[in-house]
């Protein structure tokens, strides 16, 4: 039985590297859209004009108050349906199809923006008043402000939320599967349909996404250490 | 979209009802396992501490739908299911079931946490002037700790419902008519967003109404603590 998991022809151990190894690629790609999307949205939450701030707050939302695979499959078949009216215009008759990774990818990232521009919101609103004002007092512009002075500290607030939701991502990468991109419960679904060890595979694959997440909890917990320098302790 | 709903508004809606089936006993039962499990996980034995942790750092760290697909294809592994007496009665609800039991285990050990960070947010005062009065440990938790525990809890707890109502979702990919089962359903014959727009319209309402719902009910449970001075409404004095 265990031998099913070996690497090579005879096992399918490549196969869900493989489908782990693809599941890191479109978390890492989702949080840097999520990331500056949420960078995008805080700010207009901040902004001067109520306008643009309930539109912020609106996408917000959207986003938190509807199940990210609704999300994805919106994305997926919305693209894919849009590209095809488009297409259909200029006359060219068949069937495009999107690519299930950038769907994945822009799903996982408006999701993330939206729950990451709460984080960047509060951090931003956390950076000590006083700072601000000297920066002020010293002639910098606005725009000085905010690049030397608002973002480098901000951070420091922002990393415990952004680690969280980093780990969420991690495991809605899984619902990639549902639109059948090759991540690693994909895998572990053809492996377990093919070779009838469900409980194997699929115990495989969530082992896999533990080791995930406890390296990530340590890669978070030192950069919190990193941001918090020369700090003093609560 | 009037289109979508006019052929297919029914079935969406008895989707929408068994999603709030699935949620409410999910909660429920959810609850019933994590109080016991956050007392596990507070507590200084190690023999309770460290399966409950166990149990937590596993339901936490693995996605939902690999939960889901562990008990639902898990289970047609175990021939003493098909071969049992009581398989041929339950085998339609077979998805429904595993997705009871998937999103239960799910939500108890998140909702643990959140009792946990409860509990340890309760006063130490409090638990002190208890202990002073004399009251023993499971009378000290029936009328102090539980009580005042469940009331710090309860936004971080409502929230974790709204994850849970969206995590329901998944069941649709074992074989349960949610909400989202229905809606999929619909879509492959209709191929109409609108399908899915209507869905997440119904979503995004169910989950702001029970936001509201919920933040009530915390203004209800919590004012003995007072009205906040920043909600005070400002009332002028009057002249003299």
């Amino acid at each position: 039985m265990w031998d099913l998991l070996q690497y090579g022809d005879q096992g399918y151990g490549d196969e869900l590297l493989r489908g782990a190894l693809y599941t890191l690629i479109l978390a890492a790609s989702s949080v840097v859209v999520g990331v500056v999307i949420g960078l995008g949205i805080a700010s207009a939450k901040l902004a001067q004009s109520p306008v643009v701030r309930r539109l912020a707050f609106g996408f917000t939302a959207i986003f938190r108050g509807v199940p990210e695979l609704l999300i994805m499959l919106v994305v997926y078949f919305g693209v894919g349906i849009a590209i095809n009216k488009l297409v259909g215009l200029i006359g060219y008759e068949s069937r495009v199809e999107i690519d299930k990774f950038a769907a994945a990818t822009f799903a996982l990232g408006l999701v993330f923006g939206a729950f990451s521009s709460e984080v960047f919101r509060g951090a931003f609103l956390a950076v000590p008043k006083g700072q601000i004002e000297a920066g002020l007092a010293c002639g910098m512009s606005r725009r000085q402000i905010f690049f030397r002075i608002r973002m480098p500290q901000m951070w420091r607030f922002a990393l415990p939320g952004l680690g969280n939701l980093w780990l969420i991502l991690l495991k809605d990468t899984s619902l990639a599967a549902i639109i059948t991109y090759d991540e690693l419960v994909r895998e572990a679904r053809i492996a377990a349909e093919n070779s009838g060890e469900a409980f194997l595979l699929y115990g495989a694959a969530g082992v896999i996404y533990l080791v995930f997440t406890a390296v990530s909890m340590v890669a978070t917990g030192r950069m919190e250490r990193w941001a918090d320098k020369g700090v003093r302790r609560a | 979209m009037i289109e979508v709903i006019d052929t297919y508004g029914l079935r969406l809606v008895s989707g929408l009802w068994t999603t709030i089936e699935l949620v409410l006993i999910a909660t429920v039962l959810g609850f019933a396992f994590a109080v016991p499990l956050a007392l596990a996980r507070v507590s200084r034995n190690p023999l309770f501490a460290w399966p409950a942790y166990a149990y937590v750092f596993v339901f936490r760290g693995t996605p939902l739908l690999i939960q889901l697909f562990i008990i639902y294809y898990g289970s047609g592994q175990i021939t003493a299911i098909q071969d049992s007496w009581w398989w041929p009665h339950v085998r339609e609800y077979w998805g429904w079931i595993c997705g009871i039991v998937g999103l239960t285990l799910n939500t108890a050990a998140y909702t643990a946490e959140i009792v946990r960070g409860g509990i340890l947010g309760v006063p130490h005062g409090e638990v002190e002037a208890a202990r002073a009065c004399g009251m023993t440990t499971p009378v000290l938790y029936r009328r102090i700790m539980l009580p005042r525990a469940f009331r710090i809890a309860w936004p971080a707890y409502g929230n974790e419902i709204v994850f849970l109502i969206k995590g329901s979702v998944l069941v649709s990919t074992i074989t349960v008519l949610d909400l989202m089962g229905q809606a999929r359903s619909v879509f492959s014959r209709n191929l109409d967003l609108n399908t899915y727009v209507i869905a997440g319209i119904f979503y995004f309402v169910m989950i702001y109404l029970f936001d509201r719902g919920w933040r009530a009910i915390e203004a209800r449970i919590n004012r003995h603590l007072g009205e906040r001075p920043d909600t005070r409404r400002k009332v002028l004095p009057r002249p003299a």
